[in-house]
């Protein structure tokens, strides 16, 4: 067993908590670094998708497990950011450069999402989330000078003043970078005044409120800074694919990245990586079970919604904090040998609250 | 008189969008939560329809009875095994459970060998007939919505203010935990008011089939009775059928007067403008959180 004896604010505040913490994550840091040379190429391939969806999931925690505001839109910031990445390296702009201005463009759509944050709550933010999401896929279909509309636009691989990076490792390491910043900005951001004010606005609107947050600014950001999370994503997502259409960024990518939190975990930045890790490895499983199956449900066509759903299902009832909470009752389990108790992380019984009549 | 027959074929198309998002605010008036699943219950509904006219044998009205049973037990089941046990939780997961349901639902059908990924039209006695008067022509199947949405609301409002049922769902929906210490079953009314809901999604989906069709994904039409639900005021069951009939009406006329486009994404621009002007939609009550 471990116990750390806090005795100032600036342990408190360390990313690494313990050694362990340094150990381990440096061991994941040697790792990701030799992947190119451990890997095949399809793993690869597949360990820069996670990545990819780890940059959004980071967006969308940051929206919904950090600051409580939820996004059934998701996917139209990924979509801002793609197409923005796509049109501007077209033009011949330098990648990085492509990049901040696809998370900036992204940002400030996020922010005029985040007005009617500023208004209305709960449920009624997720419609409006949602038709916005709705709207910008229309757009990108309609706007077909600039999108190419249903027929796609093509995006090329990226390139800095004529050096082009066409190959799987280059990009995988252009995504690490991007990830290890992003995570560090995340980390870093939660431990300031402004992520203490987002956990706040969580916890509660109206003490966040008394206590002299601005929910106003605060929501506005939490917005921007998610969806230009949601940008960065999108930007690397065009030249992952290399191929953007509207249908890409409809409400199915949206709820595939509520699943995403939800399953990693809501609350944590480690679920937004293991959120994104079970979305992109899930249909792999589902193909490699197909086979033991019966033709009849192995070879159906709506398996792989079923699975989805059965699954997310089964963690809301059974497992409300996702992989991470599994993974923190694992360690607890660990630390604690032999004394478990059965119920340490039993939820409490409540009844039912009412947002109109409280 | 192409206004008038734009706004007509609007309104039935409004009475769907009004139905469902009637079982939207069923559930959530009750239990206070926001159901995702709501446009798969109306496609099972439809497909239970199907299966009863087609795959049975049945004759029309019987398979109707059957359907409206059939949901009925579904949505009471539903309530029972997965929403009952997290009642309590955050509104999200709970949103969340419902998308699962949704998925869930939507998978099974498509799953169905032969059947779930086909298109099929629902066979009904009223199908193709019209009614000329003057120059407006009608479609029996838009007269039917419009006349089948008038009665159930009727119905509903008789259930409501008239019936022991209806005023124990009224006081629960109201203050569940007063109602419980009046001695009122809540979580058995939870339970019947999804049974109701899932009753009203598969009319909506019965009374749609003949003008679509009936296929897997047709539950997306679920999505447009949100924007409905929001702008009629989620709280209130005359605000979603009108809403519905509002979000009905603009659709048709800006498909036929605005450019291509804006037919799939009125709904939502009105909702957003509804949401900016007033948050709490036509008939919402204005309820402020108190500390």
């Amino acid at each position: 067993m471990r116990f750390i004896f806090k005795t100032s604010y600036e342990q408190d505040i360390r990313l690494a908590k313990h050694g362990g913490h340094l150990f381990w994550y440096g061991l994941l840091a040697v790792g990701l670094v030799l992947a190119p040379w451990l890997l095949p190429e399809y793993w690869l391939a597949q360990l820069t998708f996670v990545l990819i969806y780890a940059i959004a999931g980071l967006g969308l925690m940051l929206l919904a497990g950090f600051t409580g505001q939820f996004s059934l839109g998701h996917a139209a910031f990924l979509g801002v950011g793609a197409y923005t990445q796509a049109i501007l390296t077209n033009a011949g702009w330098p990648f990085p450069l492509a990049m901040v201005c696809a998370a900036l463009l992204a940002a400030a759509v996020g922010v005029v999402v985040g007005l009617p944050a500023l208004r209305v709550k709960g449920i009624y933010l997720g419609i409006a989330t949602l038709a916005f999401g709705f709207i910008v896929e229309e757009v990108l279909a309609r706007w077909e000078s600039l999108t190419g509309g249903n027929a796609g636009l093509m995006a090329g691989p990226p390139a800095l003043f004529g050096w082009t990076i066409d190959s799987s490792a280059g990009f995988y390491a252009i995504c690490l970078v991007t990830v290890v910043l992003a995570t560090l900005g995340t980390l870093n951001l939660l431990r300031t005044p402004t992520g203490r004010a987002f956990i706040a606005i969580r916890d509660s609107e109206i003490s966040a409120q008394s206590m002299g947050i601005h929910l106003a600014r605060y929501k506005t950001l939490a917005f921007a800074l998610s969806a230009a999370l949601a940008g960065l994503a999108g930007a690397l997502y065009a030249h992952k694919l290399q191929f953007l259409s509207p249908d890409q960024f409809n409400i199915l990518q949206s709820i595939d990245l509520l699943l995403l939190v939800v399953i990693g975990g809501l609350g944590s930045v480690h679920g937004a990586f293991l959120g994104a890790i079970f979305l992109i490895a899930m249909p792999q499983l589902i193909s490699l079970g197909k086979d033991y199956l019966p033709e009849a449900i192995g070879q159906a066509p709506g398996l792989q919604a079923v699975v989805y759903g059965a699954v997310l299902i089964a963690f809301v009832l059974f497992e409300p904090m996702g992989l991470y909470g599994r993974w923190l009752k694992v360690r607890t389990w660990l630390q604690l040998f032999p004394f478990y108790r059965q119920g340490m992380f039993k939820r409490q019984k409540s009844f039912q609250k009412s947002d109109r009549l409280k | 008189m192409q206004f008038v027959q734009l706004v007509i074929s609007g309104v039935a198309l409004g009475c769907i969008y009004g139905l469902i998002a009637l079982g939207f605010v069923l559930i959530y008036k009750a239990t206070e939560t926001v159901n995702f699943a709501q446009g798969e219950l109306m496609m099972l509904g439809a497909f239970c329809g199907l299966a009863g006219s087609t795959l049975l044998g049945f004759p029309f009205w019987v398979s109707v009875l059957g359907t409206l049973a059939a949901m009925a037990v579904i949505g009471v089941l539903t309530e029972r095994l997965v929403i009952r046990p997290i009642l309590g939780q955050p509104a999200f997961s709970i949103v969340m459970l419902t998308i699962g349901i949704g998925y869930v639902a939507r998978g099974a059908i498509t799953m169905i060998p032969g059947i779930g990924t086909e298109t099929h039209t629902l066979p009904v006695p009223y199908k193709d007939e019209v009614l000329k008067l003057g120059e407006l022509v009608l479609s029996a199947e838009q007269l039917v919505v419009i006349g089948v949405t008038a009665v159930l609301c009727a119905l509903l409002y008789a259930l409501f203010r008239f019936s022991k049922l209806g005023i124990a769902m009224q006081a629960t929906s109201q203050n569940q935990l007063a109602a419980y210490y009046m001695g009122i079953p809540v979580k058995r009314l939870n339970g019947l008011v999804w049974g109701l809901a899932a009753v009203v999604a598969a009319i909506a989906g019965l009374l749609l089939a003949p003008i679509t069709f009936v296929y897997a994904n047709m539950g997306f039409i679920g999505l447009k009775a949100f924007p409905a639900a929001v702008v009629g005021g989620f709280g209130s069951l005359p605000g979603a059928i009108v809403g519905g009939l509002v979000i009905g009406v603009v659709e048709s006329l800006s498909g036929f007067y605005l450019p291509e486009g804006f037919k799939d994404t009125a709904a939502y621009i009105v909702v957003l403008v509804m949401l900016m002007v007033k948050p709490n939609g036509l008939f919402g009550e204005k309820l402020r959180k108190k500390v």
